[in-house]
């Protein structure tokens, strides 16, 4: 059994389902040989691990490859104070991208994909075949990116991390890395996939939007160098995932519980499964796994006389067998161009219903590389038509997917720390953090620096924990509902991968911070906000419908829409959280809560890492270091728990309409 | 896209609504006061009387028949929020519009403790089933009255809203949900929409969903652009149909 690529497949659910099925097969055939491959590991025994579940895994290692060769490129020398898109230097990615042979332009998110295409057309007076590849085009055009590129007919694709897996790269001799890198690893992987010759040197061109991206893109650049990479921590298998796998090994054979259980516990992920656990889990395949038992009739899955689990009839195996795999998404739409009488026509490509919640129709924005405006939706159908507007209201897609990892951001810190380093960054960086350090303060590598200051008729908190988007907004919530209590009446929040701010009423520098940051916040506090918030809704409903509570397709129906649930996962949600608190798929939810949508295990490292080392330099104008991040406000939506004053706005129109004379 | 109700009837019409003391929304419908509460349910204060529509009791056991094994709540869920609004408004007469029950045989699964609830309901009160599609038997072996409709303050209570112009009607059935656009985001909520002639009341059950107002299903009921009452946690938001968007 040969694992290609296999650094992408351990540490998610999809892997969890894979380790599972391993076991069965090895189960099955016991002489079979498990071998992973993989061009960048950062940490061979997280694997090693993964791949052997406690028996033996060799490593054999490749011979090293020529040095990289990794440039940053400054345009005209200088880096812009914030942003995200890198536009001051689009005319010399340009002309890098002139100078190569091939070339993959990498963006963190689909909207820089978009706009940095936009931009480079805009350029292209040579009419260079230059692509676009991102995970909401249809599948259809971008395998013909993907072919076009193989046929060598292109000089340069613009592409997220879609374009990682999948494409043969032998021939592309520049990675250009527009905005931060946000791990030392993923870089690694993308410069060494390029130019596969061993003797020749991979080049990379880094290209920050911003200065603390400036930062970060050296931090990188000196980590590649030295070699060093940033891994993942080991993963625990989950259980809704679990659930799945025992649904299916009962519809193929009758099971007994006890050696299914050794079984399973030769899946990597699932090595440490307790007893109670895999109990709970077949209770739950069964009947739901209530503690009100009345669905005992209704069983899934039953014990015959030989005390083996069988599937109940051929029906419920078929259903199952209809809805297996781990990967949930977010329901999406087609995005079709207008055509008569309110029908779609041709596809265009796929969003996430999110998107649309930002937009009224006659907005336009930019997706698959052109101007459209939104005509409406039906069904399942956005449908759009042409637009010639140069300057689109363009929806933001989120911010960047991926945080700072923590290696290279404790590294972004001992550069910022270590003056002496500073020399080896442009010009302007150096004036902003001397100005930084003259204002205000640049603390040690271990510190965390906290600034308070007035502005306008409010007072801010600025601080630089350097955790990424994430974990940031976590920690700005949970700080938020404390200095509530505090009594000063904050008012709202701003995050980035840097840096987050807080503004209130009333001043904070009397606050006692290292109270403030004290790690007890990860408990009742997160637990209170966390089962109110839209991120659990959201989680609950993956795992129900992975764990099989949901089933999303029916025997005869044609197609999939991820709308056919006829009854809300919110509501159901809602009642088992009252009525039973400690049921497996809460548990579930709030494990992939915690991982996925919040990143609570890094915010719990930030917390503990700062403990006793915060510094407070309280302010009377705003820092150097504050402006990106106070440049950033304003451009964000607000946060889910704003419904009722939302509701309470457009009543309040209501009202002035009704007593307009 | 779902047409715009016409504004025949009259165009300057200006709804009279007032907040009251409990969080609900007092509007007229016809002639009558009516109070929507924020659980859902109607009051009619005049005959002390409360409406709730589209119960659905045991729908989680319906799915968990065919393999889907929703959590076994949802019954004693609805009815706490019932039996709370009974307390709540010291109702001496208890209307429930229909879908009372999620299908024909929801009855013999209700759980023993929450029969007897629904038994207590009727104890001390008059407790009116009026029949629904999905329950369209009426109760078996539970107490209380059964009728396909009935009439309370000059209103006509049934469970299907009856196409055209039906002034004093008051149903369930569609399930009405609002989703309206505000400057900083969008919300759905399930909702009471009337034109003040008619109301559809929300669906009251815990797992019963929600239909957008602006479905094709409403076109044609009112005579104006009708008011929407969103349910909030406390309070029923009162929305103007223009405020009110698609899915």
């Amino acid at each position: 059994m040969i694992l290609d690529e296999i650094h992408t497949l351990h540490s998610s659910k999809r892997g969890d389902l894979l380790a599972l099925d391993l076991a069965r097969l090895q189960q099955l055939a016991p002489n079979m040989r498990r071998v992973g491959l993989s061009a960048t590991v950062d940490d061979p025994a997280v694997i090693q691990r993964w791949m052997g579940a406690g028996r033996d895994v060799d490593l054999v290692l490749g011979p090293p490859g020529a040095e990289p060769q990794v440039d940053i490129l400054l345009s005209e020398g200088r880096v812009p104070w914030a942003g995200h898109t890198a536009q001051h230097a689009m005319a010399e990615v340009y002309e890098a991208i002139k100078r190569a042979r091939i070339a993959l332009v990498f963006v963190n998110t689909r909207f820089q994909a978009e706009f940095a295409f936009q931009e480079l057309w805009r350029l292209n007076d040579d009419n260079l075949p230059i692509a676009l590849h991102h995970g909401s085009l249809a599948a259809e055009q971008r395998r013909k990116v993907e072919a076009a590129m193989a046929r060598g007919e292109l000089r340069a694709v613009v592409c997220t991390s879609t374009l990682d897996l999948g494409i043969d790269w032998g021939d592309v001799d520049l990675v250009i890395q527009l905005a931060s890198p946000k791990g030392a690893s993923r870089m690694v992987q993308r410069i060494g996939r390029a130019n596969h010759r061993l003797d020749e040197p991979s080049r990379a061109l880094f290209v920050p939007a911003n200065r603390f991206e400036m930062l970060e893109c050296q931090a990188a650049r000196e980590a590649i160098a030295e070699n060093r990479l940033d891994g993942d921590p080991p993963r625990i298998g989950a259980l809704d995932v679990l659930a799945q796998h025992v649904m299916g090994c009962a519809c193929s054979e009758p099971f007994d519980m006890l050696e299914l259980y050794e079984e399973v516990r030769t899946a990597g992920p699932y090595r440490d499964l307790t007893w109670e656990d895999f109990e709970q889990v077949v209770d739950f395949v069964s009947t739901g796994g209530y503690a009100l038992k009345t669905y005992d009739r209704f069983r899934r899955i039953v014990p015959g006389e030989d005390g083996r689990w069988r599937v109940r009839n051929i029906a419920t195996a078929q259903r199952h067998r209809l809805n297996v795999g781990a990967i949930v998404s977010p329901a999406v739409l087609s995005v079709r161009m207008a055509g008569r009488g309110g029908r779609g026509g041709r596809k265009i490509g796929e969003v996430e219903e999110g998107m649309l919640e930002m937009l009224d129709p006659g907005d336009t924005f930019v997706f698959a590389g052109q101007v459209w405006a939104l005509e409406g939706v039906t069904n399942l159908d956005v449908l759009v038509r042409p637009a010639n507007d140069r300057d689109p209201k363009m929806p933001s897609w989120g911010g960047s997917k991926f945080a700072l990892s923590t290696y290279l951001a404790k590294r972004v810190r001992e550069l910022m720390f270590n003056e002496e380093h500073w020399k080896v960054l442009p010009r302007d960086v150096c004036e902003w953090l001397g100005a930084q350090k003259d204002r205000s303060l640049i603390v040690g590598e271990d510190e965390m620096l906290l600034e308070t200051f007035p502005r306008g008729q409010r007072h801010f908190l600025v601080c630089y924990p350097f955790d990424g988007r994430l974990a940031h907004t976590t920690l700005a919530m949970l700080l938020t509902r404390r200095l509530e209590r505090a009594g000063v009446g904050p008012l709202g929040f701003v995050c980035n991968d840097y840096a987050m701010a807080i503004w209130s009423l009333k001043p904070m520098d009397g606050l006692d911070f290292d109270a403030l940051f004290a790690q007890d916040m990860l408990g009742d506090d997160l637990e209170a906000w966390l089962d109110e918030s839209f991120m659990m809704k959201r989680a609950f409903k993956g795992c129900a419908i992975i764990a099989g509570l949901i089933e999303r397709r029916f025997p005869g129906e044609q197609q999939k829409t991820g709308r056919q649930i006829t009854f809300s996962t919110d509501l159901i949600y809602d009642v088992l959280r009252r009525h039973e608190p400690d049921h497996l798929l809460l548990k579930c939810a709030r494990a992939d809560a915690a991982t996925g949508l919040i990143d609570v295990a890094r915010l719990s490292g930030l917390l503990e890492r700062i403990q006793g080392r915060i510094r407070h330099a309280p302010l009377e104008h705003l820092s150097p270091f504050s402006v990106p991040i106070l440049l950033e406000i304003g451009k964000e939506r607000s946060p889910g728990g704003a419904t009722e004053i939302m509701l309470a706005e457009a009543e309040e129109e209501l009202i002035a309409e009704a007593l307009t004379p | 896209m779902s047409p715009t109700p016409v504004n025949a009837v009259t165009p300057t019409f200006s709804y009279q609504f007032a907040a009251s003391d409990c969080g609900g929304l007092r509007t007229r419908v016809r002639e009558a006061e009516v109070t929507f509460r924020a659980s859902g349910a109607m009051w009619l204060r005049a005959e002390r009387t409360l409406v709730v529509a589209d119960l659905h009791l045991e729908k989680g056991s319906s799915y968990a028949m065919r393999g889907q094994m929703l959590p076994p709540y949802d019954t004693r869920e609805t009815l706490d929020r019932l039996e709370a609004e009974v307390a709540g408004t010291g109702a001496e007469t208890v209307i429930l519009l229909g879908d009372t029950f999620h299908d024909r045989k929801s009855e013999g699964r209700l759980a023993s403790d929450d029969a007897a609830r629904l038994r207590n309901l009727a104890g001390s009160r008059r407790l009116v089933w009026v029949i629904g599609n999905h329950d369209a038997d009426g109760p078996q072996a539970l107490p209380g009255e059964t009728a396909d409709e009935l009439s309370v303050c000059g209103l006509t209570l049934r469970h299907e809203p009856q196409a055209g112009h039906q002034p004093g009607e008051v149903a369930g059935h569609l399930h009405p949900a609002a989703r309206v656009r505000a400057p900083r985001g969008v919300v759905r909520r399930r909702c009471f929409v009337t034109d003040g002639e008619r109301a559809i009341l929300p669906a009251f059950g815990a797992y019963a969903g929600g239909l957008n107002v602006r479905d094709q299903a409403f076109a044609g009921l009112f005579v104006r652009p009708p008011l929407a009452g969103a349910l909030g946690p406390a309070r029923v938001r009162a929305i103007g149909w223009k405020q009110l968007t698609d899915d």
